[in-house]
């Protein structure tokens, strides 16, 4: 709580910042204020020989206007959870989009106001909060909260270690709430050889997980299912600059071929163990990882691989905390005809020291398979005009029996408004598997939404 | 996706900037010279709509009414660069409006070698997602407009024939006629070129039955930097009975532009594109 007041305000400062200039813009000469808030920032106005800029104090400053949007979002379950409400979603969010130059540094500000009926609490989800400037001509520099993605997967991961909202996406939110922000700073080197990008991030942010709070899942520790009423409580790595994570992506393209180094130093993002107490843990884990993406014959191939090694169980005797992982991923995407899109993707997970978790597994937890597969198929029609984009994505894992299915309709009725209804669906074989043990929580959702 | 479909055809308007001057002048000389062959006029047209100035920028405004007369808006920037002349081309596109596909980039590298495709990528900002988008259908609308995807990328002057079927005081009309019938759903297209400078200011597409069911024609012509420019042109479906009117504004030629059309820039658009 402490960390989102002090992201919050933060945050204010910043959109202070950006609505400031709006008014500055109106006086004739420099104003004190935009002194301060250069000085503020750390640049003398002086020192910054930009002459374009100087000879018309209105090009110092430039505010890219209000946008954003409202929205109504509502859903149910269609299937009777004991855990859980029957309404999956039902809550109405404002989002404001502000962006403004102030000399050489691009501000942002974006953040949702939300009032939700499921938890029947309102929120404010500070979404980007960042100042971003390019102190040399080959580096480029983002301090503050910020979204942050990488790697070629379609809605699976593998060397993207920042955080996500797998609540968000299960319940039926538009799918950019499924990136969670981070508070981080990321460095970018440039050269014609090869680029590297440099994330840290001083106190771990941790993917919003699948709780208990709004969807219901397995507990292995249980043996049963948890939901709103018993979810577990964590165990959080949270002690700024000691708790950190460090990622870095070396990247270059030749002819239009995409290929990527990945390294990542941190926790593992969802709970990946648990102790004494059934409080659920993080534990340490590096990355290691490599991609490959450009065009095959007509369409856009990819593959990428990486290495989880869970460095608090090396050896993979400790049946409590996840094993060390092979992952591993290959895609491929076109257009079949007239706006019509399919994108298929194959997905691996292995367990390195699969052979150790067995032989110390408690008799009552479920031994997962020692590979894991999932094999992904997206379509895409878009229909009037392009304005209702029909669409459905599934995950189907044959290993576990089990399917994930999100269709999705979307309808531009304006240029402004926007429909979408759609659903998530998960069944399988076994009440413990990945996808299956989301079943009671199949869901149905709407939404309208207006942007500006 | 169908962004992305907006942007190439941004390709397109940029590239209806044609017809440099000098050029032009060299050519100018209808009144007393033999019409020219129809490859010399095709190749002209194709060289002048594609490729005049080193680079460019243009802030574009697609208006299209559907038969309901239902107005939907679409806005961008976009930038242009020759990787060489008559050759590849690099194109960025940063979409403005409508409100929800705001800051959006498309990024093009245009080959024209035959056997390859371009390439292609869509930023979506909310996600800080770089997506590689595959080549698709070539006449497949842009976000709902009218024009298509090969109004904007262009269409090979291999796939067709073409033969002059009358020259006017202005104009060389050429009959353009595909080779392979079953990935076009014209049975040929007339394109009227101006004979001073061959800028194509016209377009009518027929079907089967000899009945015209589409146009495309420049509305608005300046000199832009010597650069004759279009800058309002239309297209109208007759089938569809709906039009959509494509306008440019702050039209700037040979910017210097850097090397922007990489994923730095998508990650973090250059000031010029978001201007």
């Amino acid at each position: 709580m402490t960390r989102q007041c002090v992201v919050g305000l933060v945050g204010l400062a910043l959109l202070g910042l950006l609505i400031y200039p709006i008014n500055a813009q109106d006086e004739t000469d420099r104003d004190p204020l935009l002194d301060d808030i250069n000085t503020l920032l750390g640049v003398s106005p002086e020192s910054e020989p930009e002459p374009v800029e100087q000879e018309s104090p209105e090009l110092l400053m430039e505010f890219f206007g209000w946008h954003g949007f409202w929205e109504v979002r509502g859903g149910y379950r269609v299937l009777n959870d004991p855990y859980q409400k029957d309404m999956s979603i039902m809550e109405t969010r404002f989002q404001l989009d502000l962006g403004a130059l102030v000399d050489i540094y691009e501000l942002r500000f974006k953040g949702d106001a939300i009032g939700d009926l499921v938890l029947e609490e309102g929120d404010f989800d500070l979404r980007e909060g960042n100042v971003a400037f390019s102190p040399l001509d080959f580096m480029d520099i983002k301090v503050g909260r910020q979204i942050l993605t990488w790697g070629t997967g379609d809605l699976l991961f593998i060397n993207d270690m920042f955080p996500k909202d797998w609540q968000s996406f299960f319940i039926g939110r538009d799918v950019e709430y499924l990136k969670a922000p981070s508070d981080a700073a990321k460095v970018s080197l440039f050269s014609d050889w090869v680029n590297l990008d440099v994330v840290y991030t001083p106190q771990f942010d941790p993917d919003r997980y699948i709780s208990g709070e709004r969807i219901s899942f397995y507990c292995p520790m249980v043996g049963g299912f948890c939901g709103q009423e018993n979810y577990m409580n964590s165990d959080r790595p949270n002690r700024w600059f000691k708790d950190s994570e460090f990622a870095w992506r070396l990247y270059r393209n030749i002819d239009n071929y995409e290929m990527a180094l990945y390294g990542y130093k941190g926790y593992w993002k969802s709970p990946a163990g648990s102790d004494d107490c059934a409080e659920v843990q993080f534990p340490d884990l590096n990355v290691y990882g490599a991609s490959l993406r450009g065009n095959v014959g007509k369409g856009i191939g990819n593959v990428e691989v990486g290495y989880y090694q869970s460095r608090e169980n090396e050896s993979g005797n400790n049946p409590f905390i996840r094993n060390s992982e092979i992952r591993f991923m290959a895609g491929y995407t076109r257009e079949l005809a007239k706006d019509f899109t399919a994108g298929v993707q194959y997905y691996l997970e292995h367990t390195m020291d699969w052979d150790n978790l067995k032989d110390n597994l408690p008799i009552q937890m479920p031994l997962k398979d020692r590979n894991r597969h999932v094999i992904t198929l997206r379509l895409t029609q878009l229909l009037l005009n392009q304005n209702l984009r029909l669409g459905i994505f599934t995950y189907y894992s044959p290993g576990d029996k089990d399917a994930y299915l999100r269709p999705n309709a979307n309808y531009k009725l304006s240029d402004n408004i926007t429909l979408e209804a759609g659903a998530n669906i998960f069944f399988g074989d076994y009440p413990h598997t990945f996808f299956s043990q989301f079943h009671r929580n199949t869901n149905i959702y709407t939404s309208l939404r207006y942007s500006f | 996706m169908s962004f992305s479909r907006i942007a190439v055809w941004v390709l397109l308007c940029s590239v209806m900037v044609w017809a440099d001057n000098e050029t032009a002048n060299q050519d100018k000389t209808p009144e007393k010279t033999e019409t020219p062959d129809v490859s010399t006029i095709v190749n002209k047209a194709n060289f002048m709509a594609y490729y005049q100035g080193q680079d460019g920028k243009s802030r574009v405004k697609m208006t299209i009414t559907d038969k309901n007369n239902t107005v939907r808006i679409r806005e961008f920037n976009i930038l242009r660069k020759d990787k060489q002349d008559g050759g590849d081309q690099f194109f960025y596109v940063y979409f403005l409006k409508p409100a929800d596909v705001r800051k959006m980039v498309f990024m093009v590298h245009k080959h024209t070698d035959i056997d390859k495709d371009d390439d292609r990528w869509l930023y979506m900002p909310s996600i800080d997602n770089v997506k590689r988008i595959s080549a698709g259908d070539k006449r497949t609308s842009f976000v709902g407009s009218d024009f298509l995807y090969e109004d904007v990328s262009g269409r090979s002057l291999q796939e067709d024939t073409h033969e002059i079927i009358e020259t006017t005081d202005k104009h060389y009309v050429i009959k353009n006629v595909p080779k392979d019938k079953k990935n076009v759903e014209f049975s040929y297209y007339n394109v009227w070129i101006n004979r001073d400078n061959y800028m194509p200011v016209k377009m009518e597409y027929y079907d089967s039955n000899n009945k015209m069911y589409r146009k495309i024609e420049a509305l608005t012509i300046e000199t832009i930097q010597n650069y004759p420019t279009v800058v309002k042109s239309q297209v109208t479906d007759l089938a569809k009975n709906s039009t959509t009117v494509m306008e440019f504004s702050n039209v700037e030629y040979d910017i210097k532009l850097d090397d922007i059309f990489t994923e730095r820039y998508l990650r973090r658009p250059p000031r010029e594109a978001m201007r």
